[in-house]
């Protein structure tokens, strides 16, 4: 995960209570949300959930049905694509298949009616950055699926815009090169300084990529956080389980104190006590999430008579770097729990059906309340 | 499977030969010297007399002028219409009025060719009555016409060749600063230009061989050359006929098979280097 | 935006002026009375001077003609059955056709549709005319016959039902085999693996996975047939018999002939209303295809 440090103090789209309606689906719904100057903001969410409509309100596709969108403290209402500071990498890339790659980048430049020679310079200058010097005479079709990305890349950025709009930018890549890519698109935007705005529904994508992320769900804004605080302190049930995988207990709160609560879930035969406190009605509702690799799994007893279960091993799955182990509670509940695989041999390991404790760390647990 | 297979290529042999033996016979017997066209006279055949004749007829060349002159203008004028129908009913989005206008151009591909042809006719008498124009009928009523049914098709045409590809290649344009006349010159319209070709020819090939839409909307003077065709096959078969058909389906079939050729050859290329592209991707 | 709107407009007011007014215009006509002199049809409306009144005449005959004069009830049923039966002449000959091509190898594929479409490029009219030589009493077909000895007396093939049937197949054959073809090209062959796994004959699998799927193809060719052959007027009149018309022919000789523009107008919307429903269907068609290219 990259920490970046942001300049918070410098706004740089400002999107103030947009709404976008086709028809009566409602695409987005009411979104407010700032994107500061230099970071790298990630629209996470599945399919359907508006990420994409809001990517084209900021690139001018769609213009909202109610609300305000400002880039740079200028209202953008009514000013169509070709007049934005704004870029944009398609998801499908793009590229003018009838014009080779030079062609291609130095698109942007000649409608902005700069010389000949300025735009040859800029247009090599950006194929060397994107290390594809070499391949300007080609055509797209003469290119493999990560050179077109650098092209398309490379187009979008040689405008210099302030602000670039990445639709899936690593969607149509394999594994391999997703990865290498990630990293390089990093290096590309400190580099350069730009403002990156990607839609992604990859959340690994999102965690490496990004220093802020804005989880969506049907049109709505979810959750605002870094990397960090979107998976260690998810707001909502929707955002704990959207992200990584978890055990959601839901339980009664019968303990609220400032510096802790309890909460006794049915599923679990000990209550669990969570070291911070929470802001809930008394006796409230609430949810217990735990991640699957802050659980413990041993056989003998645990200390103490909270945050622990008891059940049996189930399935084991060997993942390589780690295992996963399904253990079903004598509440009958099934709880994942991941183990990284430190050592080569491991005869200590437990296995299938045999009976094992589950504890965890009291400030393991995030208690949800919606 | 075999028994299937044998089917299937027996059915297609067939179907060819039913396509193609009559075309054959007609270029066959137009070497023919007998005047009774079917029955061939081996003593003075094969003869090109009936080439020789049809070059006189000058009433024939005449026709094939004036036919030539209106299907170039139907089709350029039908290519122009046809592509803006087109691009606004693929790109677009939804406007009042589009409904009617999608009718609109689907509805001449069954027309059966009679209806429209009255219906032709009538409009150019009323508005003949009401403006005085057009004043009589001749050339450009037929251009007209021929223009509002061939459109139809070129609208097909370029639809579906703007459907096959994707939108975003004009956002993206438009995203780099490109004013919308500038994105239709520099994007749309060299994406779509195989479409414009074949949408032109199409068209071309439509006007040149109508004959009833014609017969209705034609004045003294303008007969076309499928009027004049018609005109002499229903007092009967004659050898100069065969003569004009042979020329004809010569003509077309150098132009298609060229094609042909020279579309595989570039697709060839096109896989090449695709191929090409995936070996050395780094 | 009103670049825009020129855009829209162009294509829309040139379609609204030359295609649809004119429908407007033949069913106002087919109200009015034969007028000897031109245009040949009295206008709908009048200005009685002596009542100082628009006074519309409405004249209905032209349709009960229609149906009170058997000719035309006739033919109208003719020109259908005629046209029904082209149809499924030539779907049989087209379906097999374009079975083949679709499972040809895909660089045989392409030479075999232009081997379909060629014809179709040359001249309709004169393709319609080499049937009359070889369909002749002493044309190319009796002449072979005889010749091989198998018949001794010529057979009356031209000016028959039969002649129209072939003239119909052979020209409309190109568009019934397309749309077959394109659907036939996009079917999973894998479903006919399956259904071959799961024991199902080869004739049974077509009969219960091909022929179902490619449904779409057949109503869009017999459309693309049907509807042009009942107006047909060239094919008929060349090849057809000479005492029974189709309804083109008619309509054709009550318009240049008789000059009776209002009767032929009425014929025109009875058969445009007659065909109303497959033109409906064949639009419905066409903006699925459309629809499913852009996905």
């Amino acid at each position: 995960m990259t920490q970046k440090t942001v300049d918070r103090a410098q706004e740089y789209v400002r999107i103030e209570a947009v709404t976008k309606r086709f028809g009566d689906f409602v695409a987005v719904d009411g979104i407010s949300l700032s994107i500061f100057k230099g970071e790298i903001f990630c629209l996470l969410g599945g399919s359907g959930c508006g990420k994409t409509t809001l990517l084209r309100m900021l690139a001018g596709f769609e213009s909202p049905t109610s609300g305000r969108i400002l880039i740079d403290g200028q209202d953008m209402a009514g000013i169509p694509p070709h007049e934005r500071p704004v870029n944009m990498m398609f998801q499908s890339y793009a590229l003018f298949p009838h014009m080779t790659v030079e062609s291609n980048v130095a698109f942007g430049l000649e409608q902005e009616g700069l010389a000949k020679t300025e735009i040859s310079r800029r247009v090599a200058e950006m194929l060397d950055i994107v290390k594809m010097g070499e391949y300007g005479r080609r055509k797209p079709h003469q290119l493999s699926g990560g050179q077109r990305q650098r092209v398309a890349l490379a187009r979008a950025l040689v405008k210099r815009p302030k602000l670039l709009l990445l639709d899936e930018p690593l969607g149509a890549l394999d594994r391999k090169l997703r990865e290498h890519t990630q990293f390089e698109l990093i290096n590309l935007q400190e580099q350069l300084g730009v403002t990156f705005v990607v839609v992604t529904h990859d959340q690994e994508e999102a965690m490496t990529l990004a220093s802020r992320i804005g989880v969506m769900n049907k049109g709505q804004i979810v959750q605002v956080g870094t990397p960090t605080d979107i998976y260690e302190f998810p707001n909502s049930r929707f955002v704990a389980d959207f992200i990584g995988s978890v055990n959601l207990f839901e339980g009664q709160l019968v303990e609220d104190e400032p510096g802790h609560v309890r909460i006794r879930c049915a599923e679990l035969d000990s209550t669990v006590f969570v070291d911070h406190g929470i802001s809930a009605a008394p006796d409230a509702k609430v949810a217990v999430a735990i991640r699957p690799e802050k659980i413990e799994l041993s056989r003998e007893a645990p200390s103490g008579d909270e945050n622990r279960a008891h059940g049996v091993v189930k399935e084991i799955a060997y993942m390589g770097d780690m295992s996963v182990y399904l253990v079903r509670l004598d509440s009958g509940r099934v709880v994942r729990v991941t183990i990284p695989n430190s050592e080569r041999h491991a005869d200590q390991r437990v296995v299938w059906e045999e009976p094992v404790y589950l504890s965890w760390e009291p400030s393991s647990p995030v208690v949800l309340t919606v | 499977m075999s028994t299937r297979g044998w089917f299937r290529h027996t059915a297609l042999a067939l179907g060819l030969a039913f396509l193609y033996i009559p075309i054959l016979s007609m270029m066959v017997f137009s070497f023919n010297n007998s005047r009774m066209v079917t029955v061939w006279d081996s003593v003075n055949s094969p003869t090109l007399r009936w080439y020789v004749r049809l070059f006189e007829n000058e009433q024939l060349l005449g026709a094939a002028w004036i036919s030539l002159q209106i299907a170039a203008m139907t089709a350029t004028g039908a290519v122009i219409l046809g592509t803006l129908a087109g691009l606004v009913l693929t790109r677009f989005g939804p406007f009042r009025g589009r409904a009617l206008l999608s009718a609109m151009t689907t509805a001449p591909l069954v027309m059966p060719e009679i209806i429209m042809g009255i219906a032709m006719l009538l409009l150019f008498v009323s508005l003949e009555q009401l403006i005085g124009w057009p004043t009589g009928r001749g050339m450009l009523t037929i251009v007209i016409a021929h223009i509002t049914f061939t459109m139809a098709y070129v609208t097909v045409v370029i639809q579906s060749r703007l459907a096959g590809f994707d939108d975003a290649l004009e956002e993206a344009a438009r995203d780099l600063g490109a004013r919308p006349v500038t994105v239709f010159f520099r994007i749309t319209l060299p994406l779509i230009a195989p479409a414009l070709v074949s949408g032109w020819l199409l068209a071309f090939t439509l006007s040149w061989d109508d004959v009833v839409i014609s017969q209705f909307v034609a004045g003294p003077g303008s007969s076309t050359l499928p009027m004049e065709i018609f005109s002499r096959v229903r007092r009967g078969v004659s050898p100069d006929i065969n003569a004009l058909a042979t020329i004809m389906v010569l003509i077309v079939a150098t132009g298609v098979v060229a094609s042909t050729v020279w579309m595989k050859r570039q697709e060839r290329k096109r896989l090449l280097e695709e191929q090409m592209a995936r070996s050395d991707a780094g | 935006m009103f670049g825009k709107r020129l855009v829209i407009g162009v294509p829309w007011f040139w379609l609204l002026l030359f295609f649809a007014i004119p429908f407007l215009i033949v069913f106002k006509i087919s109200f009015s009375w034969m007028q000897p002199i031109q245009p040949g049809y009295a206008p709908l409306f009048s200005w009685v001077e002596e009542t100082q009144r628009f006074v519309a005449t409405l004249n209905l005959s032209n349709y009960e003609v229609l149906f009170r004069d058997p000719l035309y009830l006739n033919t109208f049923l003719y020109s259908i059955k005629v046209a029904a039966i082209s149809t499924v002449l030539c779907l049989l000959v087209g379906y097999p056709m374009a079975y083949a091509i679709a499972r040809c190898k895909p660089s045989t594929r392409n030479l075999m549709l232009m081997l379909i479409i060629l014809p179709f490029w040359t001249s309709f009219l004169l393709r319609v005319y080499a049937w009359i030589g070889l369909l002749k009493t002493n044309g190319v077909i009796n002449n072979t016959l005889i010749a091989l000895g198998i018949i001794d007396q010529p057979l009356t093939l031209l000016y028959t039902d039969f002649a129209v049937y072939v003239g119909i197949v052979y020209s409309y054959l190109p568009f019934m085999i397309l749309p077959l073809y394109a659907n036939l090209e996009k079917h999973d062959l894998t479903l006919l693996e399956a259904a071959a796994d799961l024991g199902a004959s080869p004739t049974k699998t077509f009969f219960r996975v091909t022929l179902p799927l490619s449904m779409p193809g057949v109503v869009a060719g017999c459309l693309l047939v049907f509807i042009p052959a009942v107006g047909e007027f060239v094919i008929p009149s060349l090849l057809g018999r000479t005492d029974q018309l189709m309804i083109g022919t008619v309509l054709s000789a009550q318009f240049f002939g008789a000059r009776n523009w209002p009767v032929a107008s009425a014929v025109a919307i009875a058969l445009l209303l007659a065909l109303l429903i497959p033109i409906l269907l064949f639009q419905r068609y066409q903006r699925r295809e459309l629809e499913a290219a852009k996905r």
